[in-house]
């Protein structure tokens, strides 16, 4: 079976030099905590400053909710959108060829490269009430999702890519010479090589639509209960004074975000035990 | 015990390097000017101009602009500042409470606030829906574009206008509230902050655009014709400037403070569409304003404006205040 760069698998039996693994061992922790552990445990210590029944009414006021399960389920849209669109993407990258190949898979990239607020902007014209396709897709959540497929672009794309690359032609031409039809070697062969590049795209892709600021808070309005996600909602009740309520309602996204990314980490290494 | 001294070395040399960059310093003095964003131009003639005066010859700035409610945070959290510009009274409020502005920042002859402005109403070319009152506003058919007060601290302006636009044409407490509620009812989007809605209102949203004359003019002056009506009641905006308790330790910043009231810096403020409140200035010919029938302020008792302090917690609290119901439904 082709080795699966996207699926990192952890040697025991790796021997190195003692002190030099103790090292590089520190300053992964040393540099995990300095830039992500420690701020994440102030942020939950801030969202529990007044305790934890402030936190529960925190997380349950109407317009926190609504906000909350608008970020969700946009989120999930995007992230089963890019799941097709970023293979598919990924596929006409790898196994096509065509002119202009090279500015196409330069420009895959260009999301991460624009600050979101400008992506917002662009979009804003390009989609707005002034659309050049008269196409008016801002302040609804049709706005909101066309931003997060905007700047989630890349991430299933760049994780399928090299999987794609590493695959093993000979398997499926093998299958085909035995009678396999192309879209079953697809099913039985291309894909279960690719579910796991796959679903760590989605995961990156969900985390990222989570907590997306930037791009979303110009074209999707910000009208609670209507278009407000939970990232404009907390912006706002920092500016309000309450940063209590910020907190809380970032630590509920942090926790989905860390379940969804945990769960699809669970099922990688489930499925690649068994696929071995 | 040599595992657990390895882990934290990168964590040691880190705090080592910080420690040691801190040290680094210079000799001429710098003062820290942290302020909200639309003085930016203006600032950028006033520090120089500064610099040129005998008081500050060898003083050089740091500049930092940004929303003010961030700026505001942002010193808060220990941004370091000798000198705050911001949008409204409560971000120096916030600094007072957290014992960096001196409390008696605003006992001086202009209270403390260095340039003025009103809420007007920006519309399209022509004026097509002839919109001219505040009753206007109102009517079916009509979308009127302000930032949401609880993202952005100066669209309170923006809610306050025309709360006192109503109080001032003799309508209750009550009536000016439900005014409020069905001006909401008019506004489609909830951008976060005024250039957010300025960026909605001119990708072509709305009718009309609840905002500053400052920036009005400003965009006129910059060639982006900007049609804007002043209404006959509306509300006089004050932007406040302070020391912290670091730059009263430097005469510099003191002699700084003063030089914004000098009527060159004023004349420069007034370059850029603020109101001048010395009032020499404001008297001048290129500086004179039309004023309006009632012009009001967040002072205003007789219209139930009892100062920020009150209508902060009034409207704008984020749990109770009238706001909450105005926007949320």
């Amino acid at each position: 079976m082709a080795t699966n760069p996207a699926v990192p698998v952890s040697r025991p039996g790796a021997v190195a030099n003692r002190a030099g693994g103790a090292l590089a061992r520190g300053i992964a922790v040393g540099y995990l905590s300095v830039v992500v552990l420690v701020p994440l445990a102030a942020l939950i210590w801030a969202s529990r400053a007044d305790g934890a029944a402030t936190f529960w009414d925190e997380i349950t006021k109407p317009e926190a909710a609504a906000a909350l399960k608008l970020t969700l389920v946009a989120a999930l849209v995007v992230a089963a959108f890019n799941a097709f669109t970023g293979t598919a993407i990924a596929w006409v990258l790898v196994r096509d060829s065509f002119k202009g190949q090279g500015m196409f898979n330069a420009v895959i990239d260009l999301p991460f490269a624009l600050p979101t607020i400008v992506a917002g902007l662009v979009l804003l014209e390009l989609y707005g009430p002034n659309s050049p396709f008269g196409v008016d897709l801002a302040f609804q959540r049709a706005g909101l999702i066309m931003a997060l497929l905007f700047v989630t672009l890349p991430f299933v794309v760049r994780a399928v890519q090299p999987v794609l690359l590493e695959l093993d032609r000979d398997m499926e031409e093998a299958a085909e010479s035995l009678g396999a039809r192309r879209l079953a070697v697809f099913r039985r062969i291309v894909f279960p090589n690719l579910l796991p590049a796959i679903l760590s795209g989605v995961a990156l892709a969900f985390a990222r639509a989570v907590g997306e600021f930037g791009a979303v808070v110009l074209i999707s309005g910000n009208v609670p209960f209507k278009t407000e996600v939970s990232s404009v909602y907390i912006s706002g009740q920092i500016e309000s004074d309450n940063p209590t309520g910020a907190a809380a309602v970032s630590v509920v996204l942090l926790a989905i975000s860390l379940a969804v990314l945990l769960a699809i980490g669970a099922f990688r290494h489930w499925r690649t035990r068994h696929d071995r | 015990m040599r595992r657990i001294s390895l882990t934290f070395l990168p964590l040691l040399v880190l705090a080592a390097g910080i420690v040691v960059g801190a040290h680094a310093a210079s000799a001429k003095t710098t003062l820290a000017l942290v302020a909200y964003s639309t003085p930016k131009d203006a600032y950028a003639k006033i520090i120089p101009a500064f610099e040129s005066t005998a008081a500050g010859k060898d003083v050089s700035f740091t500049q930092s602009y940004g929303a003010s409610g961030d700026q505001a945070r942002a010193v808060g959290a220990g941004l370091s500042a000798d000198l705050v510009a911001l949008s409204l009274e409560p971000d120096v409020s916030t600094l007072v409470k957290k014992g960096i502005v001196p409390s008696n920042w605003n006992q001086n002859s202009y209270h403390g606030m260095v340039t003025d402005s009103v809420v007007v109403f920006v519309v399209r070319d022509g004026n097509p829906k002839k919109i001219h009152t505040w009753a206007d506003l109102t009517k079916s058919g009509v979308q009127v574009i302000t930032p949401n007060p609880f993202t952005s601290g100066g669209a309170r302006w923006n809610v306050m206008a025309a709360y006192g636009a109503q109080r001032a044409q003799g309508k209750t407490d009550k009536q000016a509230i439900d005014y409020l509620k069905k001006l909401f009812k008019n506004v489609p989007v909830l951008p976060k902050s005024a250039r957010e809605a300025t960026q909605v209102f001119a990708s072509g949203k709305g009718d009309v655009l609840l905002t500053y004359e400052n920036e009005a003019i400003y965009a006129n002056k910059k060639g982006v014709h900007t049609e804007y009506v002043l209404p006959k009641q509306t509300i006089l905006i004050e932007n406040p400037v302070a020391l912290t308790k670091n730059g009263l330790n430097h005469s510099e910043a003191k002699a700084f403070l003063k030089f914004l009231w000098s009527s060159k810096a004023q004349k420069l403020f007034g370059d850029t569409g603020y109101r001048p409140v010395l009032k020499s200035v404001a008297k001048s010919a290129k500086y004179k304003y039309p004023k309006p029938k009632s012009l009001f302020t967040i002072n205003s008792k007789s219209l139930g404006l009892r100062g920020w302090k009150s209508v902060q917690f009034r409207f704008f609290d984020h749990s109770s205040g009238i706001m909450v119901k105005v926007i949320g439904h």
